[in-house]
């Protein structure tokens, strides 16, 4: 594993293990409050302070973590499923199949990915899941570009030419001989599409789109942080460092994962 | 060349006809009745069915949809449910801000970017192009909606330096500039130094370098010359980076453009408006990948004729 892919992995596996390890070392929860000490600054108590409720900020950002996480997860794995689908069906079958997927894509693509997925949960109404539906809307796209080229040039190839000749069935075909050689690519465009997801998440969530208080969530708390730069700037702070931390580790992973997948990359590099 | 442009130009009628049907049907994706959600569950019956008449929503779903195609052609995209006052018209007042914002954060993003990609492509493999890119890499990490208010925190509120918010002064664009331009320049800075080392490698620059031009000379003469063609693409694809983000920026730092004026309509449920700010921005998005399409053709001859 090379250094870039090593530091991603590394960041990327502490917020991980810190999410889902929080209820047993944290010494409170993310809704007990305490409106006395309200906007207190970090203490050996509370690492990261408390909120505008009196809430502690670390065990938010940790339970806000699982939000990001969670839809990171599904996104990528709803568009990644989706764009493999459809990306295969456009490159193998080509002709008309291809034209018309191919002008769907062209369409999305002519939007900025977050305009669209803003305009999206616009009219849905915020909510969790139609950030999740919005995003996935806008991520398949690119894999399925990504996928179609794969196809298209592994169709070509003689064995899958020989798996035609023997009778195999164009799922088989698709399944076990084309998209195995798309799949390296697309471990490089889900670790990198992780990070997307997490920080359009979390944009969406800043502009009042997203997740709805009182569930935490990156965004929501850096925009509620915003009221309170000047006497507690801490509310705004960390939120933001654990986001940009776990997006840099995401694309760090991305980053090296592509170099080791491709000689000429890591070579240039 | 002209075939080029024709071509080209055809090319992108379908994507603008398919971008008005998604932006026509944004309003048919509201849950329920879009005049009921517009005007609140406690509306009147009777004013439900006028607003619902006067957007066209009792008409057939095809006589919508063409009627959608015939004013936004003619620049007509409906009344601000808001204000009352036309759509095209609240745009046309936010497009300098936000053009204004635009080029002072692609400003600010060459600035930094061209520099850190040219130095670590010149030194590459050293301390110098590792901090260079990982700096770049952090740049693309970093949410421009928390670094403007930190930007806030340190330049307008303690040193007091700028203003925090608002449009003006040259000072009052500052900080939307830089923290919009700061994720730009970390993309760009990726991109010039992968197009300058595509550069350095070829043999054109090791024979200038044999005949005895310097290696600086040989950098910034003949392969940086050629890097721009591309550098200048990406610039301009990055555009749509720049308005996604203007929408984040504005509404920060209280910037009276579109993608506040977007952000503001979302909230009061002034769908014509919300229509109006998304067909704007991408067709924007749209032409300024075609002018960028029909450039890169004219300056490289591999294009057109390809």
């Amino acid at each position: 594993m090379n250094g870039p892919a090593r530091s991603g992995s590394i960041i990327v596996s502490i917020v991980v293990v810190s999410a889902l390890l929080a209820p047993w070392f944290l010494p409170g929860d993310a809704t007990t409050q305490d409106l006395p000490n309200r906007l207190q600054g970090p203490t050996w108590e509370h690492w990261f302070g408390l909120d505008e409720l009196g809430r502690d900020i670390l065990a938010r950002v940790l339970l806000g973590a699982r939000v990001s996480l969670l839809v990171g997860i599904i996104v990528v794995g709803v568009s990644s499923i989706a764009g493999m689908v459809v990306g295969g069906m456009s490159g193998y079958y080509g002709g008309t199949v291809d034209q018309v997927i191919g002008r769907v894509m062209d369409v999305l693509m002519a939007f900025p990915g977050m305009l669209l997925a803003i305009a999206l949960v616009a009219v849905r109404g915020p909510s969790l899941v139609n950030v999740v539906i919005a995003l996935a809307v806008i991520g398949w796209v690119g894999y399925a570009r990504l996928v179609r080229g794969q196809v298209l040039r592994a169709r070509e190839f003689d064995y899958v030419t020989a798996a035609r000749a023997l009778g195999a069935s164009t799922i088989r075909i698709l399944g076990r001989h084309v998209l195995p050689t798309a799949l390296p690519a697309l471990l490089v465009q889900a670790t990198l599409g992780m990070a997307g997801a997490i920080l359009s998440e979390a944009a969406l969530s800043f502009l009042g789109l997203g997740v709805q208080p009182p569930t935490p969530s990156w965004g929501t708390m850096i925009n509620g942080g915003r009221v309170h730069l000047l006497d507690a700037p801490h509310l705004t702070i960390f939120p933001g460092l654990l986001l940009a931390a776990v997006v840099l580790g995401f694309n760090f992973l991305g980053d090296g994962l592509r170099d080791a997948i491709d000689p000429r990359r890591r070579h240039s590099a | 060349m002209l075939r080029y442009v024709v071509r080209r130009v055809l090319l992108a009628v379908p994507v603008l006809l398919g971008v008005a049907t998604l932006v026509f049907s944004l309003i048919h994706l509201v849950p329920g009745d879009p005049a009921q959600a517009m005007l609140g569950d406690g509306a009147a019956p009777q004013d439900v069915i006028e607003l619902r008449q006067s957007l066209g929503l009792d008409q057939p779903l095809f006589t919508q949809y063409a009627a959608f195609l015939r004013r936004a052609a003619t620049g007509d995209l409906g009344t601000s449910f808001r204000t009352g006052q036309p759509v095209t018209t609240m745009i046309a007042e936010r497009i300098p801000a936000t053009v204004e914002l635009a080029v002072a954060a692609m400003v600010v993003a060459m600035v930094i970017a061209l520099p850190l990609g040219v130095i670590a492509a010149v030194w590459r493999g050293t301390a110098i192009d590792y901090g260079a890119m990982t700096f770049a890499l952090a740049g693309v990490s970093i949410p421009n909606f928390w670094l403007g208010p930190l930007l806030a925190i340190v330049f307008a509120v303690e040193l007091g330096w700028l203003p925090v918010s608002g449009r003006g002064t040259l000072g009052h664009l500052v900080l939307p500039a830089l923290s919009l331009g700061l994720a730009l320049a970390a993309i760009l800075a990726r991109m010039t130094r992968a197009s300058l080392l595509d550069e350095l490698n070829e043999l054109y620059v090791r024979a200038a370098q044999a005949r005895g031009v310097s290696r600086a000379a040989s950098i910034t003469g003949h392969a940086l010359r050629n890097s721009f063609v591309l550098l200048l693409t990406i610039v301009a694809l990055q555009f749509g980076v720049v308005l996604t983000g203007a929408v984040i920026t504005e509404t920060i730092f209280a910037w009276p453009g579109i993608g506040r004026l977007l952000i503001q309509s979302i909230g009061f449920r002034d769908y014509p408006m919300v229509q109006g700010c998304i067909l704007l921005i991408a067709v924007t998005y749209v032409t300024i990948n075609l002018l960028t399409d029909l450039m890169y053709g004219v300056l490289d001859p591999r294009i057109r004729l390809g």
